[in-house]
């Protein structure tokens, strides 16, 4: 029964090996250092533009920083493990719902259990029905492999999308205006910094959190799943349970992620749980590379301001922006940062040209490192 | 429970079966053998509806403008199939989906620029237009017409598959796609064949359903999804898969959408039920799915190992 | 390895950059700085994806409201700045922000879908700028969320099959099937008749809507003809439009089931049909606020000239977003050309005074117009054309049931 589907599937996790996390810590410094530049550049230039009186760029900024932190839950499963969730806006919609829900009942009355304002309550609850939901649809997903998971994912977001869709109290499709932002001591989220850093703050935390996961051992039970899971069950490793908490801990990150979106939208609907979203946040992370730490980030932003940008030319920006895409797809293979660390861990000698930002490469001119084989072959141990 | 009402509903839900089956069949082909996730597979079928119902407007003939629509859905698919997509095969399935979903952009925008927002109503030619009635029954001549132009697809991709040369290495490559290169068949052009056989298909099923609908921007991301589905639920790989799991799928999406309020109203107040059953007769394939992906995680008819 | 190809590589990528940086900083310099001598209005509306059909009409609309106008309000240029929402509610506040606070606009129009405005309201209306809608009325913006700064040019999602539930009635139909997209505004219309309609409801159905929308209504239509009924209501808007005439049309039910609609059979689906000779749809009858040959002199002048520039009739989101640009510039008009002071302007617009091609209306509470609703039958016009026209008034002066929630 081991069929032509799970050796192709494993031959292209081959592909897949070489772009180990353990590698990409022992490489180059400098595609860390582009990192860092993306980093503060991301968090420091919104803030120079919004005390400059451009106060729209903080909202841009806001909305790809929370964007990221969910791309980054998101790269925990699929990046570590190997398994492409295609459900993961429904996190997202749980995490907004979960603000939205009980400041209306602190509103308008009703539903006291849960009704109230504070923004500890609505991240806690935020958190608590992701990790819920991650844990019953996760026990089932991952029962399944490959494109199998994928579309079991997609299933278990488009069932919440249409139990959203039927809640007439909430506004059905039309969502619901957030009254009040949440409450937290010392923050004030009317204000767009206090929101701003809030969000960037988050971002940090779940980076850091996901670099400490792969750096643990439970990481490198992940990591070694990915590569070779019946290895590891032969010696004993339970992966299902490892890949279970994986799914839940990114789940409930990518609920926070959504609690915070709600706070700045002030506005929730089922269309953020649409396929078409959980599809974008794939993207995200595939295009930034999937199998770094800071792909998704780079990847977020790359995909938000092309999206902005391209738009701003012409109606029929599609068309670029899919040709763009497939040029990614077949040029810029591991993602942008894929291609970032194989220019630089080939000749890291030249080091004049730190000052590459994070959509320079997007912007598709740059060509492609000839012979992405380089970058396959090899395995790590 | 009025018979003439589930003859009716019956036939509609074949007739959205034959239609899944005719998108599903290439897509499980090219999943199967290429080991390609074409998101963009429907792109076709919007292809497909587009260039035919624009020629039906221009010729005046449903039937010309068919065969020409089905050359031309083709020729396209052959363009791209050797411009692009024979360069997707061997990546990882991630990249597939992130360039095929770049192609459906383009090929959504092309047809905005060339067409217009719009979209296109089509006629319907007054041969097609009549019912049969039998006894209380009505059955719409058209419809009849798609469920049998899809049973003779499904015949003559079962005759293909089982009983020739070629369906003989595409039943291989679907099993095992390193040994059928190694016995040094021509492997581009049986990949080539497959996907614009398929991208018919998907074109095919669009012509189909135009004069029931229009042609219209983005028709096809409605139903990839649905066809995915189909797909996951058939097996991998599996024509046989396909068609049941096409016609189950159809006949519980429209049963569904028909009687599940009668069904809900049985255990509780018609308010509730009002609400309830629409949202749960959406939701009724994505649990299909779900509960059999748990219970059989290859599908209902995974391909052997020959 | 290469070297020269590596070296190669590189200042692309620098070159790239450079580029890239260029456009960024651009978006940075502060653009056209709000320019004392003119009046900004942002027009948020589909521009992308199969709603750019509406979007355009809307768009046409505009430029010939500004063409009568010539460009001028108050002694000030009026600039309009078009966004595409790209029908999706969070890029509707982003380009919604962007007009607010990087564009410092002074009116935001516009909006056509519902989430979207629900979406967008706070980031006007919380800046204290005003905002217009063109077509979106969900109830929460009329009723327990209304804002003294947001104003409509079209209705409140109720009022049209309210109306219909009156003409109903109005002609004796005892008994209705419904059917309408299963999703919020799709159970407006659906709310809107049944509090109207005095007949029996013989049937509901509330087809699958979105992403995947349901477009073949065999099964539904089956039943309806089941029922018994003595007419069938819908509400199809878009493309589902067409697939639901057309279905109608060949399961031949014109007879026996005569058909109701709202903002189904309008001038943008009408001439797809005709071209497709769906003549099914002869003779159904809707009800609307306004039709093309609504009789005033601004009406006549709006249609015959729309016709003139594109060639089509226009439809009922033309009429709105035409209105929209004319309540704006009749407001700063009157202030003089003065834009900085929200209260002087707000309250020239509460007086509805500017020439709409609906004839005289006022506003509710709510700031949702308190208008006529017409009923009107599909014909042809001298040319042949499909169009509708107005067969009775059917409710004078109507104000949405939500007013009284809206504590303004």
């Amino acid at each position: 029964m081991d069929n032509a589907l799970n050796r192709s599937e494993q031959s292209k996790l081959a592909h897949h090996k070489c772009r180990s996390f353990y590698r990409r810590h022992r490489g180059s410094v400098l595609p860390g250092m582009i990192n860092l530049l993306v980093l503060v550049a991301l968090g420091a230039l919104p803030v120079i533009a919004y005390l400059d009186g451009q106060i729209f760029w903080l909202d841009v900024a806001t909305r790809l920083v929370i964007l990221a932190i969910a791309a980054v839950s998101l790269n925990l499963v699929l990046g570590f493990c190997g398994l492409a969730s295609f459900g993961h806006a429904a996190f997202i919609g749980i995490g907004a719902y979960a603000v939205g829900i009980p400041v209306y009942h602190e509103t308008y009355g009703g539903f006291e259990m849960i009704a109230g304002y504070s923004g500890w309550w609505h991240l806690a609850l935020a958190i608590a029905v992701s990790a819920l939901f991650a844990l019953v649809t996760g026990a089932i997903s991952l029962r399944t492999r490959g494109v199998h998971f994928i579309m079991i994912t997609m299933a278990f977001s488009q069932m919440m999308y249409y139990t959203l869709v039927s809640l007439q109290e909430y506004g059905a499709d039309d969502g619901l205006s957030i009254d009040l932002r949440s409450e937290l001591p010392l923050l004030n989220l009317d204000d767009p910094l206090h929101l701003f850093g809030l969000c960037f703050a988050s971002l940090l935390g779940a980076l850091l959190l996901s670099w400490t996961l792969v750096r643990s051992r439970f990481g490198k039970v992940l990591v070694a799943a990915r590569s070779n899971e019946p290895r590891l069950k032969s010696l004993g490793v339970e992966t299902y349970r490892y890949q279970l908490v994986a799914y839940v801990i990114s789940g409930a990150m990518c609920g926070y992620a959504g609690a915070l979106m709600a706070n700045f939208t002030v506005f929730i609907s089922p269309s953020m749980v649409e396929w078409s979203r959980s599809g974008e946040l794939i993207f995200m992370v595939v295009f930034g590379g999937s199998a770094y730490l800071f792909g998704p980030v780079i990847g977020t932003a790359a995909f938000i301001l092309l999206e902005y940008f391209l738009s701003r030319f012409t109606v029929y920006w599609h068309l670029p922006f899919g040709i763009l895409l497939i040029l990614v797809v077949l040029f810029l293979r591991g993602g942008v940062s894929g291609s970032i660390a194989r220019l630089f861990s080939k000749r890291s000698a030249v080091s004049n040209s730190v000052s590459v930002n994070s959509t320079s490469v997007a912007e598709g001119s740059a060509p492609a490192i000839q012979g992405s084989s380089q970058a396959r072959g090899e395995d790590t141990p | 429970m009025d018979y003439s009402i589930l003859v009716a509903q019956a036939i509609n839900g074949l007739q959205l079966g034959v239609l899944l089956f005719l998108l599903a069949s290439g897509l499980t082909l090219t999943f199967g053998i290429m080991d390609l996730v074409n998101l963009s597979h429907a792109s076709f079928y919007m292809l497909g509806a587009f260039i035919c119902a624009s020629l039906t407007l221009w010729t005046g003939s449903f039937l010309l403008s068919l065969v020409l629509a089905i050359v031309l859905t083709g020729l396209a698919a052959l363009v791209i199939e050797l411009g692009l997509v024979r360069r997707l095969y061997t990546l990882p399935h991630l990249d597939q989906v992130l360039a095929t979903f770049g192609m459906i952009l383009c090929l959504d925008t092309l047809v905005h620029i060339f067409w217009g927002p719009a979209g296109i109503v089509m006629p319907l030619p007054a041969w097609l237009n009549g019912q049969i009635n039998i006894g209380e029954i009505v059955l719409p001549v058209y419809r009849l017409m798609i469920i049998a132009v899809g049973l003779l697809v499904a015949v003559l991709l079962y005759v293909l598959v089982s009983h020739t040369r070629t369906g003989m290495l595409i039943r291989a490559g679907a099993s095992n796609r390193t040994m059928v290169s190694a016995l040094g068949v021509d492997i581009k052009l049986l990949f080539s064949g497959v996907f614009v056989a398929g991208s018919v298909c998907a074109g095919l099923a669009g012509m189909m359903i135009a004069p029931i609908t229009e042609a219209s921007i983005g028709m096809g991301n409605e139903i990839i999804i649905t066809a995915f589905v189909v797909v996951i639920i058939g097996g991998i790989g599996s024509i046989k898969g396909a068609f049941v799991a096409a016609l189950l799928i159809g006949m519980i999406d429209t049963l569904g959408r028909a009687y599940l309020d009668t069904v809900f109203a049985a255990f509780m107040d018609t308010e509730t039920a009002e609400t309830a059953a629409p949202a749960i007769s959406a939701m009724l394939i994505y649990l299909l799915m779900a509960v059999i992906l748990a219970v059989r995680p290859q599908g209902l008819f995974p391909p052997r190992l020959r | 390895m290469n070297t020269r190809k590596h070296i190669h590589n590189t200042t692309n990528i620098l070159r790239a950059s450079a580029l890239s940086a260029a456009i960024a900083l651009s978006g940075f310099t502060p653009l056209a700085q709000a320019q004392d001598d003119s009046v900004k209005i942002g027009f948020v509306t589909t521009l992308t994806t199969g709603g750019a059909v509406i979007g355009n009409d809307m768009k046409n609309a505009v430029e010939l409201a500004l063409e009568h106008l010539d460009n001028t309000a108050g002694g000030k240029k009026l600039e309009v700045l078009f966004e595409d929402d790209q029908f999706k509610p969070e890029i509707g506040k982003q380009v919604t922000d962007k007009l607010v606070k990087q564009d410092d606009v002074d009116f935001v129009a516009g909006f056509i879908w519902s989430h979207v405005l629900m979406a967008s309201f706070k980031s006007v209306v919380n800046a204290d700028k005003i905002l217009i809608s063109a077509n979106a009325g969900p109830s929460p913006i009329a009723g327990k969320l209304c804002n003294e700064n947001f104003f409509s040019t079209s209705w409140q999602n109720n009022q049209t099959p309210m109306a219909m539930g009156q003409l109903l009635n109005d002609k004796g139909v005892n008994s209705l099937y419904i059917m309408a997209p299963n999703y919020a505004a799709g159970k407006d219309m659906v709310a809107g008749v049944e509090s109207v309609f005095e007949g029996e409801i013989k049937g509901k159905d509330l087809t699958k809507w979105g992403a995947d929308a349901q477009l073949d209504f065999s099964a539904e239509l089956a039943k309806a003809k089941a029922s018994g009924a003595e007419g069938i209501f819908i509400f199809y808007p878009g493309k589902a439009a067409g697939a639901f005439i057309k279905q109608y049309t060949q399961a031949g039910l014109q007879d026996s089931l005569p058909l109701y609609t709202v903002f189904t059979v309008d001038a943008l689906s009408l001439p797809k049909l005709q071209e497709a000779g769906l003549d099914g749809v002869m003779g159904s009858e809707n009800t609307q606020f306004w039709g093309p040959d609504l009789d005033n002199e601004t009406n006549k002048k709006f249609v015959s000239s729309f016709k003139e520039k594109y060639g089509t009739y226009p439809s009922f989101y033309a009429a709105q977003s035409y209105d929209a640009i004319n309540l704006i510039a009749a407001a700063v008009e009157a202030t003089g050309g003065d834009t900085s002071d929200t209260a002087a302007l707000r309250a020239e617009m509460e007086k509805a005074n500017f020439d709409s091609v609906r004839g005289a209306f006022s506003y509710g509470n709510n700031h949702m117009p308190i208008q006529n609703f017409y009923s009107r039958k599909v014909v042809a016009d001298a040319d042949g054309n499909w169009t509708t026209t107005i067969s009775s008034t059917v409710m004078e002066n109507h104000q949405d049931p939500f007013a009284g929630e809206c504590k303004l």
